[in-house]
Order: C-alpha cells, then structure tokens, then sequence
C-alpha cells in the first residue's frame, strides 16, 4: 500500500526545526551516533597510552572528519594553548631559534592532503583472522587537508650546518615521542601543521601544532611538536629501537622502516557494513593508499582472489593521500570472498598476507599492508577470514 | 633567505629542553647510580606496573627476561632480550617515567634505576654502579640484532610487477575466521571468557602497552584450555564451587596457567598446586622468600593458600606475585576448590 511516510504529513513538515545557534559548533545528528571511534580495551593496560580506531567502515569520500580520526597517545592528550606554545630549532644551526605560534603563521605556508596511517595498522592480523571489522583492522588511519609551514623554511631560518644529516622532532607531552628523521626527508616535505580540514588541530590530534611527514608511519607525526634538533647521528629513541621496529622469523629486527607500502581495504560491505538490500545491484567501495606515491588503479574480486576487476577510483590519486574506490557489483545473493588490490604508481601491487609472512615471519607486528578478506555470506553479513 | 622571524634561543631554554642522549653517550650527564639504590627506587617508583622484578604487571611492559625468545612465537620484548642501546633506556626513563610523574627522577637516580634493570636482566653483579664514566662499557645483549629497513632490495622486486586478473588461482579456501577467537569489542556473542584469555595472551606478548601486538590464533586452543579440560573430579569437590572459582581464577590467568599442557607463564603452572610444597613448580624462577619458605617447610594446604592469596605481600614480603590479593573469603574458598580439581 501507498507509504504512509509520503501520504500522511509529517511533523518535520508541518512544525518548525531548530533555529540558528541551536549548536554554535556542529555536531552529527543523532541518528549518526554510532559512528565513532572505538578502542579495543584488551589491547592496552589503559586509556592513556592507548590507541582507537577510525569508523572507516562507516564513511565515505576520502576526508576523515577530525572528530573520529582515530587517536593515539603514549602519555594522554594533553591541553596546551597556542599562548603556551613554543618551538625550539637548536643543535646544528647556526642560529637556536624559538617560535611561537603567531611566529608560525607569518612563514609562507601550504595545504596539503596526507593520511597518517600508524604503522600497526592490520598488526593484530598478522598471526590470523582476529578484529571482527574494517575499524578495527584497518582504522588506525586517517586522511585530513593539513595546513602549515614547510619544516625547511624553519630549518633555513636557524640554518643547518653542513654536518646536519638528521632532525629529532619532540613533543611537548611526558612521552615527548622523539623521533629521528633524515634531514633530506626534513628538507623535502615534512610540514609543521596548526589546520586540518581547515580549523585548528584537535587536541588528541596535537593542538595547536604536529608534524606531518608524508607516507611515513604515524608515529613519526610528532603531537605538541615542541623542539627540532639537528645532528650528525641519529637518535636511537624508544620509539625508533624498542618500538616500530619490524622482528622477523629469525629473530632480527628491521628498523627505519618508515614508508608505509600501498595498501587498500573494502570498506563496505564489511563486517560491521552487511548488505541488507538482498540481492540485485551492490556498491563495492574502499580505501586505498600509498606511501610511496599515488593509488593509479585498484582491483577488486568477489572469489577469493581468483578474478580480479578493476575498481573505479572517485578521484585521480594524489601522492601520500588516501584515494576512495567504487565498485558497481550486480550481486546474485551468493557466497562472496570480497577483497580488494592497490597498486600505486612505483607499480607496487599490494601482496596477500601469505606473501608477506613469507618475508617478515608472524612478529612483525608493524607494516602489514596485506590483502583483506571479507566473506559475505548468503545471508548478507560479513565476517574477517584468511583465504588459501 | 631568511624572513626574521623568531628569535634566538637562550642557552639556558636549549639546556631545559634538549634532554636527549645518543648511542654514542652523547648528552649524558655527570652522575652514577648503583644496584642496591636502583632497587629502592624501582620499587617505589617503577613496580606497579613494572614488577617488583621487571617482570611487568597486566598489559605492562616488562623490563627483563626474554633472552633467546626473539624468532619464537610471541618474542618478549624486554630491555635485556630486545632493546640495542642502553642510552635509549637513559633517555627514556629520564624523559618520560615513571609514568605521570615524567622527569621528577634526578640523574643519579636515572643512572640507579638503569643499573637495576641491567641487574635485573642478569647483565650485571648486584655491586655494579651505572655512572657516565662505566656506561660505554656496557653492551646490551641485542645490539647486533637489527638491519636497515631492505624492503626497496627485497620485497620490492617481487611485489612490483603486473597483477594477475584471471584464473590466479585454481581454488580458494577459507583458512581462518576471526569468529574463532572472538575478540571483536562490542558483539553481543563475545562471553567474556575469549576476551580475558585473548588479554592474557597478549600480555603475554606485549613488550609497552599501546602496540596492539595481539595474540597468536594458534594460541588461542591453549589459552582456553582451563574452560574446556575436563576436571580431575574430586569427592570433596562441589560442582557449583568450583564453577564459581574458574571465574575468579581469571584474575590469575592473565599470569598463571592451569589444566592439560599447562605451562610457566609470567607465575609458575598451578596443576597440583593444592598440596604442593612451596617454590617446587620444575622450571619456573622464583622469588628467594619463595625459596626459602619452601626449603623451609612450608606447604600449600587449603588454608596457606587462603592467607596468601588473600593478601600476597603481607603473607610473604618480596614474593613475586604483583597480585592485590582476594578480599572475599567466598572467592579464596570457590579458587581453592577450583586449583584442587587440577591434579599433576
């Protein structure tokens, strides 16, 4: 019979709706309220050196909203105003410099788009099927339009000495998460950035100011950056020797592993994304990233691997940045093995998990860019599996 | 072209920020710290979530142990069997512990602390002092086990190439599900019991809190051994006790091991605990009270057990256990009744 939602008038027709001011700072409407980050509390001793995860499987587009970007910290998110806030250049310059933020925003600056993916990313998968959802296995990433001054223009400002070969970035936390990172990389395109999607930074994502180093592992993205050092050596830090070192079969660890391989995932239909419609037409879609450049062409295959089509990207891939694919799939109702391939423009093809382990043995914990599998079953729900 | 903009750091602003030491012990202060000292300082400071022992407690991080475990399955990642620089740990502890209370620590005791850890990893005499002077004669058992990153001459050749599009592969099998373990925060089908036993494993295997290294899947059949071995049924043992007690006993398993195949974990296996003289599990490294009392007489019977759990470190001062204790004598009963139905 005719839909009482078109033949009967409506409240929402009828009466009136919020005025202006209603929320001075927007927020999703409430019916959007599941999609949130979500932590996995068995994870981590607490909450505060802890991680969560972004609700990939419930966006779309490539822009992670900041608000459920996912959010990492080792000693909390700390408050620290743009009053309060200071950066230091010292070591080999030939000047020490401070800057505070208005210094900042008188440098000639850039917008540009990156993802930050952390490096342990998937790394709950490497030894089997575990996080039941494209959140929890893919969502310790996002992608956001950064605004900020190009780290060169402050290094040129102290001016390094020819001997500087490296940077150390810190934050202003308790953890301070010094990183070392090769000069070279600090000249290219690392950027000091106080915007994302055009409005200041949030708190958990470093307020008022982090680093962005492009396609290199998200630890790297110093929070409250606070102090650049310039050396001749690097640092051998925590983060870069007990931790985001890769351990292989044998027991040796890679380390300075920093660009995070081409990767992609199927954000839907996923785990926490079933197909309710039944049969009939079905969009396919996902992420798709690279370090090393841009997405050129993702694939995509419902048998488990067997077949392969090439997805639609929504956009012509930019390097560093997360490209959104689309596939437009008749479904006949079937048992599906949906999984999905990135190739970027080195040529790289992102390797089935098999591969990988054939190099990096089941320790890695960090980098695994493996191919995903979701298994949609006739009934239209999916489940996270390995496939031969 | 420089645009002027900032101003000269003052050499006192540099000397309050730049903290950081090198390998090559560059940045360390003047100072010195012994074991002994080290010792009081770790327990005050570090044991709550270290360990009295670095054996570290719950999710976190343990400090020692692990040598030799790098290419098993679950390496532990500790200070003696992973970390390549002992500068790394200067930095570290200096910098940022103890946790919330970073930098309250004054160099002499950063120096103690270190030597404690070296001690307690087996690098180092109980009379060995850490100063600037001694710290370049210290090698860390894993400093020639790391490689530069050799993806670019490795994986690369491999995984750049022209990607198959048709008959890749004859068949396709499903090989592994995530619903086996069943970890997934916010289903309804999880029973708990698969979330507290996956911790454990990941306790287990996680060297610092944050890094989401997760349990092995072929870990899992173990891990859930205590719900599903068959009880050694006892006359004296009720049913509904002992049901009660296997819950209580997850607040043990995140460190003890109990039932077919049971073996040392963070605290020894508890088959045939109930009865056992104390400090006799084969191969476990106990605390010297836990020797001693053992050497000297003592025995688990109901009613040891009881004042021990109840209350670990009163019970025996220096034990290993970082347990709190039980504070219901229903739960020390319904636990007791449980260990008991695990013979040998």
């Amino acid at each position: 019979g005719p839909d009482p939602l078109i033949t009967e008038v409506q409240p929402w027709a009828q009466g009136l709706g919020d005025g202006v001011d209603a929320s001075p700072y927007g927020l999703p409407i409430r019916f959007e309220g599941d999609v949130v980050r979500r932590n996995v509390e068995w994870l981590t001793a607490d909450t505060i050196s802890s991680i969560n995860f972004t609700p990939i499987h419930a966006l779309d587009g490539t822009i992670t909203p900041q608000g459920c970007g996912f959010e990492r910290h080792h000693s909390g998110a700390i408050e620290l105003s743009k009053d309060d806030y200071r950066l230091m250049i010292n070591g080999l310059v030939d000047t020490p410099l401070v800057f505070t933020y208005a210094d900042l925003e008188r440098f000639p600056r850039e917008t540009r788009t990156y993802f930050l993916e952390c490096a342990a990313n998937t790394g709950m998968e490497w030894a089997g099927s575990q996080l039941n959802g494209a959140q929890f296995t893919h969502g310790m990433i996002h992608n956001m339009e950064y605004t900020g001054v190009p780290l060169r223009l402050l290094l040129e400002e102290a001016g390094v000495k020819t001997e500087g070969k490296w940077v150390l970035a810190e934050g202003a936390d308790a953890s301070s998460n010094g990183r070392s990172i090769p000069l070279e990389k600090a000249m290219d395109d690392c950027l000091v950035a106080f915007k994302a999607n055009g409005e200041a930074l949030r708190k958990e994502h470093g307020y008022p100011v982090r680093l962005c180093v492009p396609g290199w592992e998200g630890n790297m993205w110093v929070k409250w950056l606070r102090r650049i050092e310039v050396g001749d050596q690097p640092w051998e830090q925590r983060e870069e020797t007990s931790k985001y070192t890769d351990t292989l079969a044998d027991g040796t660890s890679r380390k300075w592993t920093w660009v995070m391989d081409a990767k992609s995932v199927v954000t839907s239909p996923s785990p926490q994304m079933p197909i309710k419609h039944g049969p009939g037409p079905l969009v396919i879609t996902g992420l798709a990233w690279s370090g090393r450049g841009s997405i050129t062409r993702v694939d995509v295959t419902v048998d488990g691997g067997k077949t392969w089509m090439p997805a639609r990207l929504a956009a012509p891939g930019q390097d560093m940045a997360v490209s959104r694919f689309y596939f437009d799939h008749v479904w006949d109702g079937s048992e599906m093995l949906v999984q999905s391939r990135a190739i970027d423009s080195t040529g790289y093809v992102q390797p089935t998990k098999t591969e990988l382990r054939d190099f990096r043995g089941l320790n890695s914990i960090y980098h695994n860019n493996c191919i995903q599998t979701w298994w949609v079953k006739a009934n239209g729900e999916a489940e996270n599996v390995e496939v031969s | 072209d420089k645009l002027g903009i900032g101003r000269a750091a003052l050499p006192e602003e540099v000397a309050a920020w730049d903290h950081d030491v090198r390998p090559d012990g560059l940045g360390l202060p003047e100072g010195s710290g012994d074991v002994l000292t080290g010792e009081e300082l770790f327990s005050e400071s570090c044991a709550v979530c270290h360990g009295e022992f670095a054996e570290g407690v719950d999710n976190w991080p343990e400090l020692a142990g692990g040598l030799g475990t790098l290419d098993r399955e679950d390496p532990v990642k500790t200070v003696g069997s992973f970390w390549p620089f002992l500068s790394t740990t200067w930095d570290y502890v200096h910098r940022s512990m103890p946790y919330g209370n970073a930098q309250s620590l004054s160099d002499d005791e950063v120096y103690a602390i270190l030597a404690y850890i070296l001690y307690s990893n087996d690098l180092v005499d109980d009379d060995f002092v850490l100063s600037k002077a001694s710290f370049a004669e210290v090698e860390l058992p894993n400093a020639g086990g790391f490689i530069l990153d050799d993806r670019d001459s490795t994986e690369l050749p491999v995984f750049i190439r022209e990607p198959c599009m048709t008959d890749c592969k004859a068949t396709v099998e499903i090989t592994a599900h995530a619903t086996v373990l069943d970890v997934t925060p916010n289903d309804t089908t999880d029973d708990g019991a698969a979330v507290a036993e996956v911790a454990e494993a990941v306790a287990d295997a996680t060297g610092d809190a944050p890094a989401p290294e997760a349990a092995a899947a072929e870990a899992a059949p173990e891990a859930v051994e205590p719900a599903v071995a068959a009880p050694v049924e006892t006359a004296a043992a009720d049913p509904e006790l002992v049901a009660a007690g296997e819950k209580v006993f997850k607040k043990c398993a995140a460190c003890h091991k109990v039932g077919d195949g049971a073996k040392n974990a963070v605290g020894p296996a508890l088959n045939g605990i109930v009865g056992r003289p104390a400090g006799t599990v084969e191969g476990f490294k106990y605390s010297k009270p836990m020797l001693d009392a053992g050497a000297g007489g003592l025995v688990w019977t109901h009613d040891e057990l009881s004042g021990y759990l109840a209350d670990p470190k009163g019970y025996m001062p220096k034990n290993k256990m970082s347990f709190a204790g039980l504070k219901k004598d229903s739960d020390l009963e319904a636990v007791i009744a449980y260990l008991s139905t695990f013979g040998q």
